[in-house]
């Protein structure tokens, strides 16, 4: 068992799950895929910031990592260009609370839906299984940044900030 | 030779030849002097049968099977030159050559390159497919090193190399399909690569001129192959 354990790119609690996962399979390298996965549910997408520190904890050189991301549909790294990223809940309890009307919102207002970027490319929407945040429902990450409790007037005021205030 | 080891006997074009069973019908061709054309093959790393131009029929089997990887058996037929094969082997070398820019009069590595030697001696007079034009990088933040993806074809020798003789594994392939690319590290300027010891084997391993070293106009690419061969034999005596 690996003792030694680089530290966790942020104070993020969400790298907590992604911890736990990579516990649970003893921190082998072949638990990759499935902690990949876990990452991308748990964030939305995967950064660079995430790719290192998974690498680095299951002992895996980075261009395999990179390598088993980039084949795979499954996971999505983080849009090359875009400046802001909005990742949103889609867990059964956002669901349940208004995600659908926010989302119809975002694609009728800015022309941004899941997977994609707005027209000019600053700004990328993305989607995760579950923030663990169900209290806050619906939730969503802004930039790195959890806000909870999301109307389509909220989530639209923040991504038109973004697009808007960028040069 | 080691008494636990079996010798199987069987036919590669109508000659009666013997192997040992970890070798593969490739191994044993070359010991008898058959030609089988190869590329990602290369002695001392791990076959991968990534290339397609080993492949040869086995009587009683519809496929092709590729020879770097196919162990020897027992009473087997090996077929390694019929006008399929052929075909199908120079249809192989026109894909390489339209799936990447392939322009050897301007290459580093014109008249020492494999991709090129393979076509002058499979007969590649013509490509009979339209030519891709794929939009790839050159990276040449390497202090010493260029790698130009439009001349890859994707043979991995580099990432071999890399991870099984330098043990740096600053190589791999990433993407899928038309996509693919060998990259280093998260896809970073290789230059900036924090695991690349610069050793230069990846470089002096690649067939063709998509990784060459700083300095070299058009043909002056010299790769040296035997460093492989005595790094293995070095390390076995060890």
């Amino acid at each position: 068992m690996k003792t030694v354990k680089s530290a966790a790119p942020s104070t993020d609690n969400r790298w907590r799950i992604v911890d736990a996962a990579m516990r649970r399979l003893g921190f082998q390298p072949h638990a990759l895929i499935e902690t990949l996965h876990v990452t991308q549910e748990t964030f939305g997408f995967l950064d660079e910031d995430a790719l290192r520190y998974i690498a680095a904890t299951l002992g895996v050189p980075l261009s395999q990592v990179y390598g088993v991301a980039t084949f795979y549909r499954a996971f999505t790294l983080k849009p090359k260009g875009a400046h802001h990223t909005c990742v949103v809940c889609t867990g059964t309890a956002c669901h349940l609370k208004g995600l659908p009307e926010i989302l119809a919102a975002l694609e009728a207002e800015l022309g941004l839906s899941p997977g994609g970027s707005t027209p000019d490319g600053k700004a990328a929407l993305m989607t995760a299984r579950c923030l663990a945040s169900c209290g806050l429902a619906p939730a969503a990450v802004f930039d790195g940044k959890m806000v909870g409790n999301l109307t389509s007037a909220t989530a639209l005021k923040r991504i038109r900030q973004w697009v808007e205030h960028e040069s | 030779m080691n008494p636990g080891v079996r010798v199987k006997t069987f036919k590669i074009d109508g000659l009666d030849v013997a192997g040992r069973e970890d070798q593969t019908v490739l191994d044993v061709a070359t010991e008898h002097g058959i030609p089988i054309p190869t590329m990602c093959h290369l002695e001392g790393l791990t076959s991968v049968g990534a290339c397609r131009l080993c492949l040869v029929e086995v009587v009683g089997r519809s496929r092709l099977l590729p020879a770097c990887v196919t162990p020897v058996e027992e009473g087997m037929a090996v077929v390694t030159n019929s006008e399929r094969l052929q075909n199908y082997r120079r249809m192989l070398l026109e894909m390489l050559f339209v799936e990447g820019n392939h322009i050897c009069a301007v290459c580093v590595s014109n008249g020492h390159c494999e991709l090129q030697g393979l076509a002058q001696t499979l007969g590649v007079t013509h490509v009979h497919f339209p030519y891709h034009y794929p939009d790839r990088p050159v990276d040449a933040s390497h202090s010493r090193f260029v790698v130009d993806h439009d001349r890859c074809v994707m043979c991995t020798r580099c990432v071999r190399v890399c991870n099984e003789v330098e043990g740096a594994h600053t190589w791999d392939v990433m993407g899928n399909g038309a996509n693919v690319r060998v990259v280093t590290d998260l896809n970073e300027a290789w230059g900036r690569s924090e695991t690349c010891t610069g050793c230069g084997k990846c470089v002096h391993v690649c067939p063709t001129g998509a990784l060459f070293e700083k300095g070299h106009s058009v043909a002056e690419m010299l790769k040296k192959r035997q460093f492989l061969p005595y790094l293995t034999a070095m390390r076995r005596r060890q």
